[in-house]
């Protein structure tokens, strides 16, 4: 898990242009959007897609995307569970 | 009240150099790549804005050369939000980041396209970031020509001035592609700034060289 997690943060880092933020910057529990790393809506169609477009998972309802993306962790867990 | 405006600040950014009023205030290093280039500026003045990083290169240096402008010439401290009016135009469109959309939409077998991306593939996105960042809300137009031209963006922006529907503009060229870039930025008051210049073709391209 820890693997993934520092993976995630790396492919995150480049995927929305965080070039201010290092990996050890992210905590694994702090809220990804407003507060934490204070990402916005276009960021969270990015997740989207690098869940797609690296591990094969679509996020197919919508609604479930406030529980995945609600931090690094529950990321990497949904990652985990889901990863074809 | 006279129909005479005037140019009242400039910021060009061409060839690794910023010209703020007739000052060079940083140069580049020698061969640096354009977005290198935009980012050392972008360092040098500590601009520190969070969504920078995630602009393409257009917006970044029109953002960049809005914010070297205004910093000593500071519109929404001197007009209404409502006042200051955005009219930018450019030679190449948002081409630059068009290229870089159509290349993540070209493969049907590796069909991912950026939502970060896409939503630059308009020119006038570059009116929003400054409107955005300055919580500018007039009268904006972002028009496209083969060159800066100097007769139409006078004639233009005298003209909302002069009818009351803008007290005041940010103005010029912003183009960015194939590693080209040149801004050129400049305000449009009804009052006298640092420039001490008319707002007519002459003038501008006396400026604009």
């Amino acid at each position: 898990m820890n693997e993934l997690i520092d993976k995630l943060k790396g492919e995150i880092i480049e995927q929305l242009n965080l070039e201010d933020v290092k990996k050890e910057d992210i905590d694994n529990d702090a809220p990804l959007f407003g507060e934490g790393l204070g990402l916005d809506s276009i960021d969270a169609l990015e997740l989207i897609v690098l869940l797609e477009k690296n591990y094969g998972i679509k996020v197919a309802n919508p609604a479930d995307g406030k529980k995945i993306f609600q931090s690094i962790r529950t990321m990497a867990q949904y990652i985990q569970d889901n990863k074809k | 009240m006279s129909d005479v405006n005037y140019i009242s600040a400039f910021c060009r950014i061409s060839s690794g150099k910023v010209n703020v009023n007739h000052s060079i205030m940083f140069t580049g290093e020698q061969d640096e790549a354009p977005p290198a280039f935009i980012k050392s500026v972008y360092k040098h003045y500590q601009l520190n804005y969070p969504k920078f990083y995630k602009m393409d290169s257009l917006c970044q240096l029109g953002f960049i050369a809005s914010e070297l402008l205004l910093k000593d010439n500071k519109l929404t401290e001197k007009y209404n939000k409502e006042e200051i009016a955005i009219v930018i135009s450019n030679g190449s469109s948002s081409l630059e980041i068009d290229t870089e959309h159509q290349q993540t939409i070209s493969d049907k077998a590796n069909y991912f396209p950026s939502p970060a991306v896409f939503v630059y593939t308009l020119p006038n996105i570059l009116i929003g970031e400054i409107a955005i960042r300055n919580l500018i809300k007039g009268e904006n137009t972002f028009f496209i020509f083969d060159k800066f031209d100097a007769q139409f963006t006078a004639q233009y922006i005298n003209s909302l001035l002069n009818s009351g529907r803008a007290e005041s503009c940010i103005a010029g060229w912003v183009d960015f592609y194939e590693g080209n870039y040149d801004a050129f930025l400049y305000t449009v008051e009804k009052t006298q700034g640092v420039i001490r210049a008319e707002h007519t073709a002459e003038q501008l391209l006396n400026i604009y060289k």
